[in-house]
């Protein structure tokens, strides 16, 4: 029993760091931040006046979920690959010495990057009224769990590749050709149903389409159906998520592990 | 029992050998050096101890625990300090000593007051809420001195603990270590390039090329040597030599002035000639050996020699990319 007690203060000490260091650094927040709200306004405000609105649902509120959807993708990765930050300033050491397993580590990581990622999506979320988008309580308590699912196993995704990565260096490569096609190719932007063939494959096999369609689901029910709405039942994309998540949470363990 | 024990230890990356079948062991409340060139098999024998590399074959265990099958009970006892830096500049240094804490399963209450001794121990209790971004190197190493015992190890590693400092500092350091090994009787290990530090340790090994070829106190060491030399300056340098030969039946050497000779104890030997001798005698000087000495004639080369390891170069590579981190 001491014994669980003890990894769970590592587990928590682990996301605390992070956590304290993400709200110190201001400016990290407010870069963090920008990247969602001008997507948002620039880009959803300035489309919002090409595209007619489909069944009461304009651009920008269309693209809202795609929004959270890369806030928490861009968060958790980030988060993640702290990983490799810390094994460069040295710092990984002193977790890999200490009396705890390999696994609270990983969950530590995970937790750290899904609260950080949490935190900006109920930044976000202050917008749903300015955006015309009403939703009750337990849809508000459904996009929370959604979102969070998604965050740990995006973090845990993150873990990975961080675990694979030797240097710093690799991280354009990872931004280039791995987080932004993940982003574009997940409906976010655009209906995965209106794709070119080849995109809509890919896009089908991408995780975080089924992430930000469970958040259409809840955020644009009325939509179903449209181009603008949610594309598979909510049951389907919650269990691709879930699976998701089981996959990366174990695949991270083992990575991490041989890497450590 | 023992509080390191090592036996015939390897550890190879790939076709180098960094450790080549070494045995030692450390006794509790010893400061064991461990002392060699760059490259040598130092911060690998450091890494193996600490559960963060397993050897390639041979036994290590720290504090009674094996150190690949109880690698846990291990990390449980040991505290460390790195040669490189291993502190979040991003915490204050209360935080970064409050993770390590919890890191080690300490409760709230209990951490709070060891993070005060500790910092206080450094000297660095004023500073506690500052971030570490702003401390000197100094002031990081004193911070990695405390964390390293927050958790009261049984063996305490050091790599390198005063490597890149300046001298004030690396005499405080020291002062630190032997104030903690007269209050706490914790088992220090440490690994060193530098002579005058080995000096200060109760026992070291000299690692080159991976194997131990010598170990003892540094005194023993030293007087493993050719011994103490002694100059003693007369007027008749001839008739010194020769009264030194008939009294005491050793041999010297003439040169001007006066003769030298060498011997094993010349503390103890300078005295009785002094007395015993009726030449009269101008002067008198001892040189004793340095740790420089016994490891120019173990290995032929000087312990600071830039590039006198043909395969250091290699073996920071193998590390690089072998080791995992």
């Amino acid at each position: 029993m001491a014994n669980i007690a003890h990894e769970m203060k590592a587990i928590y000490v682990i996301s605390y760091r992070e956590l304290r260091k993400f709200i110190r650094e201001k400016s990290r927040i407010m870069g963090t931040m920008a990247r969602p709200i001008l997507w948002l306004f620039v880009v959803g405000g300035g489309m919002s006046k090409l595209v007619r609105p489909v069944s009461g649902i304009s651009y920008i509120q269309f693209i809202f979920p795609g929004m959270i959807g890369m806030t928490i993708l861009f968060a958790s990765i980030f988060s993640a690959i702290s990983i490799v930050w810390d094994r460069e300033f040295g710092f990984l050491k002193e977790i890999l010495v200490a009396p705890i397993s390999r696994f609270s580590v990983v969950v530590g990581k995970a937790m750290a990057g899904t609260s950080i990622s949490m935190l900006q999506v109920l930044i976000l979320l202050i917008f749903v009224p300015v955006l015309g988008i009403r939703i009750n309580a337990p849809q508000f308590l459904l996009l929370i769990l959604s979102s969070g699912m998604l965050a740990f196993s995006l973090t845990c995704f993150g873990i990975l590749v961080a675990s694979r990565m030797s240097s710093y260096e690799g991280f354009n490569i990872i931004m280039n050709f791995l987080v932004m096609p993940m982003f574009f190719l997940s409906g976010a932007m655009y209906p995965v149903k209106l794709m070119p063939p080849a995109l809509r494959e890919i896009a089908y096999a991408n995780p975080l389409t089924y992430g930000v369609d469970g958040l259409k689901n809840i955020l644009l029910a009325s939509a179903s159906g449209t181009p603008m709405g949610p594309e598979y039942p909510a049951i389907v994309d919650f269990a691709v998520v879930a699976g998701f998540l089981v996959v990366t949470a174990v695949l991270a363990n083992l990575s991490f592990r041989r890497a450590a | 029992m023992s509080n390191i024990s090592v036996n015939s230890l390897v550890k190879k990356f790939g076709a180098v050998t960094a450790v080549d079948g070494i045995s030692f062991s450390v006794e509790p409340g010893e400061v064991f050096g461990f002392l060699g060139p760059n490259g040598a098999g130092k911060s690998t024998t450091i890494s193996i101890l600490c559960t963060l590399l397993a050897p390639t074959s041979g036994r290590a265990s720290v504090g009674g625990f094996d150190c690949v099958r109880d690698a846990d009970a291990v990390r449980r006892s040991i505290g460390i300090i790195f040669q490189d830096p291993t502190l979040d500049n991003g915490l204050t240094a209360f935080e970064n000593l409050l993770f390590h804490a919890y890191l080690y399963g300490l409760d709230r209450r209990a951490a709070r007051k060891r993070i005060d001794d500790a910092l206080s121990l450094v000297g660095l209790d004023g500073r506690k809420n500052e971030l570490v971004r702003k401390f000197s190197g100094g002031m990081k190493r004193r911070l990695e001195i405390a964390r390293g015992i927050l958790n009261y190890p049984k063996v305490l590693f050091m790599d390198e603990p005063t490597i890149g400092l300046d001298p004030q500092t690396r005499n405080l350091i020291w002062e630190f270590i032997r104030e903690l090994k007269k209050n706490t009787g914790v088992t220090v290990f440490m690994t060193t390039h530098y002579l005058e530090e080995a000096e200060f340790c109760d026992r070291i090994a000299i690692i080159d090329l991976g194997k131990i070829i010598a170990s003892g106190t540094p005194s023993e060491l030293k007087a493993g040597l050719q011994g103490d030399t002694l100059k003693l300056s007369a007027a008749d340098p001839k008739g010194l030599e020769s009264e030194i030969r008939e009294k005491f039946g050793m041999d010297s050497k003439i040169n001007d002035g006066g003769i030298t000779l060498t011997v094993k104890r010349g503390d103890e030997i300078l005295p009785a000639l002094i007395r015993g001798l009726s030449t009269k005698i101008t002067a008198v000087s001892m040189t004793t050996p340095t740790l420089n000495d016994v490891f120019l004639s173990l290995t032929g080369k000087n312990i600071r020699e830039e590039g006198s390891d043909p395969y250091g170069p290699m073996r920071s590579y193998a590390r690089k990319n072998h080791g995992g981190h």
